[in-house]
């Protein structure tokens, strides 16, 4: 029972356990903290509103982006990815969600901010239902573990709308 | 060759029966585990290892996801797991969703994080858009590091024959 081998087994045994333990501990840890996010978004200005050839609406703005988010970081957080999504109903969709903008927040430090930017992905729909249409824009984030549960939610913001007509 | 000799004469019919038993005891109990895990899950396969870099610096390549799937819609900012007829399952995450009034039949579009582009590219040639029946689940947790054996065992398959050859040798040799 005591040769080199069986040691070498019970040890290695032992060490995953108890990484194993130690990961989920550090996971269970994330729910102690109680996060308070908040953020605003401004449209400043609609730099195109047009038609595609293939006929779907596509429209193209400028935002500003404020957010405080350093309460969502813990000790056991790689990082938070963030984007704002656009998101309207039509006639024949319920639900149409479209991410206009995301960045990557490395950590806690950079967690607060401001940023001007227009979107980074074309905000285009599913036919050609823009024009005059009343959308929320939400803030959504996703929270990566080092090691562990990822935990996502949203801040939603409503109130925008889009012209009338094309620009 | 002495030591080969002494070990086959010493193990009686009862020893191999037995060891056989419990070697096969303890595969079944891993198939029990994973399928089990498969009916909770509700995701076919409910661990996955990150092959490629699409979805960095949140996912590198080795680290192993938790899957699980339910009727839940599919929403913006979710990391899913999608197969449309490919070989290996692409792990990305949603950035467009239009669902549907009368059906909730929803249209997906999804990304790499760390990619510059969507993933229209990828889906097969005829589909604009991904379908919720392409998705075999949500991530919903991680660890990192621990998938890198699966790749070393697929890119070099010698060292599976070796690991499991060893493995088998230990538990012919062994005297309990």
């Amino acid at each position: 029972m005591h040769s080199f081998g069986y040691r070498l087994n019970g040890l290695l045994t032992f060490a995953v356990t108890i990484l194993a333990l130690m990961c989920v501990i550090a996971s269970l840890s994330d729910n102690l903290n109680i996060p308070s996010p908040s953020a605003e978004i401004q449209i400043m200005n609609i730099n195109w509103f047009q038609k595609q050839p293939k006929g779907s609406d596509e429209v193209s703005l400028r935002m500003n982006i404020s957010a405080d988010l350093q309460s969502l970081f813990t000790w056991n957080t790689k990082q938070v990815f963030i984007f704002v999504a656009a998101e309207y109903e039509t006639r024949k969709n319920s639900l149409n969600q479209v991410s206009l903008w995301d960045a990557i927040i490395p950590a806690k430090e950079r967690a607060k901010f401001w940023i001007r930017s227009s979107n980074k992905y074309r905000f285009v729909d599913h036919g050609k239902n823009l024009r005059g249409k009343e959308f929320n824009l939400t803030l959504h984030w996703h929270v990566m573990p080092k090691t562990g549960k990822m935990f996502a939610d949203k801040i939603v913001m409503s109130g925008y709308s889009l012209p009338e007509e094309y620009i | 060759m002495g030591w080969i000799e002494e070990n086959m004469k010493s193990t009686h019919i009862r020893q191999i029966v037995s060891q056989a038993i419990s070697l096969g005891m303890v595969i079944s109990s891993a198939l029990i585990i994973w399928k089990g895990l498969i009916c909770i899950t509700g995701s076919e396969s409910p661990l996955v290892v990150v092959l490629s870099g699409s979805m960095e610096p949140g996912f590198k390549r080795g680290d192993i996801l938790f899957l699980y799937m339910n009727k839940d819609p599919i929403r913006a900012g979710q990391i899913v797991v999608f197969n449309d007829g490919r070989d290996v399952p692409i792990v990305h995450r949603v950035i467009e969703v239009h669902e549907q009034r009368d059906n909730k039949e929803a249209d997906i579009l999804t990304k790499g994080d760390a990619n510059l582009y969507d993933d229209r590219m990828l889906y097969t040639p005829s589909n604009r858009w991904l379908q919720q029946k392409y998705i075999m689940g949500r991530a919903v947790g991680f660890l990192p590091y621990v998938g890198w054996l699966t790749i070393i065992m697929t890119d070099k398959p010698i060292i599976k024959y070796i690991l499991l050859g060893a493995l088998g040798l230990l538990v012919i040799t062994s005297k309990e």
